[in-house]
């Protein structure tokens, strides 16, 4: 650079660049900046013979402390899953009926709960548990259960399924089709008498024999449901498949049936017990009442 | 110190007009908006324009500030604010205030854990956060105030920084011994005699410094137990980092920058500048009295050729930040009135009348040198700025009194559920669920009440409250100062339309506060 000359007020060096009169001063770096630097660069070193540093082909140099981001986040989370171990333990122990009688206890249940229905539920039942009457995913925040609602009804569903092919243990039912076996005129008295026993027509002689002939070995006579077999109630306000009057023809022309995966196997028993206590706390939950005739209920030692 | 139009050197060429190539080129900057097409691309030879050399160095050394012992009223009030001040600092930890069994009992604590601020009585929630920036606009407002009425006097007294500094000074003088002695010590070559002298001063340095940063922690955690701990070597590790800061920052900013804090750093001397005036009270040199200054042999031969001044420099000694007062008011003076107490003892001796250098204002010293008599300074605490500070500052005062004073603690937020907004029940009622948030901010658990107001019809039960004991009002107990979560259900008859209506807490004590939240019931059919 031939352009380099002493700056006259400072006596400094410029660098010999030079842009429309503007000139650089080659001013030294502070003493304590240096050696700052001189210290960065032998923490450096340190740094790169004690942690993983230099790319290589297929993976980094390891470094002789053996630290890795992998190993410190499995550090951690085995530090979180120990820390709820005793939640887990717990749960284990106490039999699901007895679960409401802890009340920090069932609140660490719904809120275990609260997580695995998001990652393993929700993809049916919607993330707010409201369900899909379209689709027929029954909404889990009301009081209308097809298979019963207190806590144990709600943990075997949950482990067994439902309609789950190959499983012995699953809940299932089977509603015949009824399509060619009424005229129109059959199928319409029977749908009113359907809609009349939750006060939404009228019915007719005609369909109440019908349905006394067809329907009520499942539905009940006044279409209270039976929860042994999973059959609907007919008379509250609640419709898996709709209200309308086709959606009802439709669904006992060629009914649809839900199922639902057992869980047994894919999810550890305290998971389903979890999953119980959260959608049992939705609003709708039912109190067991089979407790208080069997009060010596045995506690399970064995999780 | 530049001046273009004087260009100096013989030297200097020509440079109006540079030859290049054969082509002349002017060197005058064109504007672009008068010049040809292509002025641009000729560009003129690059120059600096011609200096002088720089009278002064940019930088200026340290001069090590080596203050002399004095004795006097205002020495005596710096001491008494020392001690106030240094006191309030170490010893307010350590006060306890009863508060009952839920809440702790040390009577100041600013308790980041459990994000609460306790001050005696009061005690702040986060969510109160403005009382505590009501607070800090108050301290900002009454150095406005205290500025204008008595000067610098927050710099020269109260400010850590003069308070730490004087504390340091005097450790040099108990030491070292005082001026003089200093200085000689300074200059002496490094002895083995020297190394030990400096290496105890400075580990009494380093001790005050450990007692200011270690006390500062004790504000955020109860004292005992994390005094305890701290020596225990249990303490949480940013208490140790916290403490090793302050003391790093005190013996630095204390024991070695001092003065320089205030002139350098400090941006309050910049801001008291401002707010300076011809009627604000500064620590000033009567000039006219004082000048021409002679020594008193030379005065008792000529007493009419000479002022009062006999440039003693015991002004000069005893100010802690070196400077000379003399020279009049500058940023380096924090009025702490020092070089009074020595003037005045000077003055006495040569039996000349006190205040040469006073605390006086410039209209007064103007008015003095008039041959008029001086108003009194205290004349200068009235005036309409002072008055118009002290409404603001009080004003501001009461207001937050009046928070505090009526201020609730039971609060109630709502939150609806927005997934599903609204759900059918079997017999055809509605049910709305919403996630309630109880506050109790007492320091002792309380049963509160909730309710529904403007719902005719409707039930609620909660995730604790069963289903059949649903009742359009329940108790819920909160635990002392906490904030309880409650899931309600309101569960209305069938056929009942989306409206408007108000939950409704109230504390079923003696106080009775209460705090309503309207929100929204959902039913089927409503747009919103």
């Amino acid at each position: 650079m031939e352009n380099k000359r002493i700056d006259e007020p400072t006596g400094t060096e410029t660098v010999g660049h030079e842009w429309d009169g503007i000139e650089e001063l080659d001013t030294p770096m502070p003493r304590w900046w240096l050696w700052t630097f001189y210290l960065t660069i032998l923490f450096s070193v340190g740094y790169v013979i004690a942690y993983p540093a230099w790319p290589l082909v297929d993976k980094a140099t390891a470094g002789v402390l053996g630290w890795s981001s992998r190993g410190e986040l499995a550090k951690e989370i085995d530090a979180a899953d120990l820390a709820r171990e005793s939640v887990r333990e717990a749960l284990a122990r106490v039999p699901i009926e007895r679960l409401p009688e802890d009340s920090a206890l069932m609140a660490q249940a719904v809120a275990g709960g609260r997580a695995a229905f998001k990652v393993n539920c929700s993809q049916c039942h919607g993330s707010g548990a409201a369900g899909s009457q379209e689709l027929g995913y029954p909404n889990l925040n009301d009081d209308d259960w097809l298979w019963g609602g207190d806590l144990k009804a709600i943990e075997y569903t949950l482990t067994h399924g439902i309609r789950q092919a190959g499983h012995d243990e699953t809940r299932t039912s089977q509603m015949p089709p009824f399509a060619g076996a009424f005229d129109p005129a059959q199928l319409d008295a029977l749908v009113s008498h359907v809609l009349s026993l939750s006060g939404k027509g009228q019915t007719s002689p005609a369909g109440a024999q019908l349905y006394a002939d067809t329907c009520v070995a499942c539905h009940g006579a006044s279409g209270e449901g039976d929860r042994a077999v999973g059959a609907p109630r007919l008379n509250d306000a609640i419709w898996l498949r709709g209200s309308s009057r086709e959606a009802i023809m439709r669904q006992i022309l060629n009914p649809r049936m839900g199922m639902m995966p057992k869980w047994e196997g894919r999810l550890d028993p305290v998971t389903i017990k979890m999953l119980a206590a959260y959608v049992h706390s939705l609003g709708g939950g039912e109190d067991f009442v089979e407790v208080a005739e069997d009060p010596e209920v045995e506690v399970d030692e064995q999780p | 110190m530049n001046n273009p139009d004087h260009p100096g050197g013989k030297a200097e060429r020509d440079r109006s007009v540079v030859v290049e190539d054969g082509l002349a080129k002017t060197n005058e900057p064109v504007s672009s908006a008068v010049a040809e097409p292509g002025a641009a691309a000729r560009r003129h030879e690059p120059h600096e324009p011609p200096r002088q050399h720089l009278q002064e160095k940019l930088y200026k050394p340290r001069e090590p500030v080596h203050n002399k012992r004095i004795d006097g009223p205002f020495r005596r009030f710096k001491w008494f604010v020392m001690l106030v001040t240094l006191g309030i600092y170490y010893v307010t930890p350590w006060l306890r205030w009863d508060r009952g069994p839920y809440a702790p009992d040390q009577a100041v604590l600013v308790d980041m854990a459990n994000r609460r601020f306790y001050m005696f009585g009061i005690e702040i929630w986060p969510h109160e956060f403005y009382f505590v920036a009501g607070l800090l606009i108050m301290a900002g407002i009454g150095l406005f105030l205290v500025t204008s009425a008595v000067g610098r006097a927050w710099c020269g007294y109260a400010c850590p920084q003069t308070v730490w500094t004087d504390l340091y000074q005097h450790v040099d003088r108990l030491i070292d011994g005082d001026r003089n002695a200093r200085i000689r010590l300074d200059r002496a070559p490094w002895t083995w005699g020297k190394v030990f002298r400096r290496g105890f001063k400075w580990t009494i340095y380093a001790l005050i410094g450990l007692i200011t940063g270690g006390a500062w922690i004790l504000y955020f955690a109860d004292a005992p137990t994390l005094f305890r701990d701290f020596f225990a070597g249990e303490a949480a590790p940013i208490a140790y980092v916290t403490v090793a800061i302050l003391t790093l920052t005190t013996v630095t900013l204390g024991g070695f920058m001092r003065e320089q804090v205030c002139i350098y750093m400090c941006p309050w001397p910049r801001i008291q500048s401002a707010m300076l005036d011809e009627k604000s009270l500064i620590v000033t040199y009567k000039d006219w009295r004082g000048e021409p200054r002679g020594s008193l042999k030379k005065a008792k031969k000529q007493p009419e050729a000479f002022g009062d001044c006999i440039d003693c420099m015991q002004c000069v000694q005893v100010c802690p930040t070196g400077i000379d007062i003399r020279e009049g008011p500058q940023i380096g003076c924090i009025t702490c009135a020092l070089c009074i107490d020595a003037c005045d003892k000077v003055m006495a001796e040569i039996g000349r009348p006190r205040g040469l250098i006073d605390y006086a204002t410039l209209e007064d010293c103007e008015r003095e040198a008039k041959g008029e008599t001086p108003r009194s300074p205290w004349r200068t605490l009235l005036r309409p700025r002072t008055v118009a500070y002290s409404l603001i500052w009080g004003s501001i005062g009461l207001a937050l009194l009046f928070l505090l004073g009526v201020r609730s603690h039971t609060e109630l937020t709502v939150s609806p559920d927005r997934n599903p907004p609204f759900m059918l029940m079997s017999d055809g009622s509605v049910r709305n669920s919403y996630t309630l948030k109880l506050r109790n901010m007492e320091s002792r658990p309380r049963d509160m009440e909730l309710s529904i107001e403007d719902l005719p019809g409707a039930l609620m039960w909660s995730d604790t409250i069963r289903r059949a004991d649903a009742a359009s009002a329940q108790t819920v107990t909160v635990p002392a100062d906490q904030t309880q979560t409650v899931r309600a259900y309101v569960m209305v008859p069938a056929g009942t339309p989306a409206r408007d209506f108000t939950f409704r807490v109230t504390s079923q004590d003696e106080q009775r506060e209460t705090d309503a939240v309207e929100t929204r019931f959902s039913a089927p059919g409503d747009d919103q």
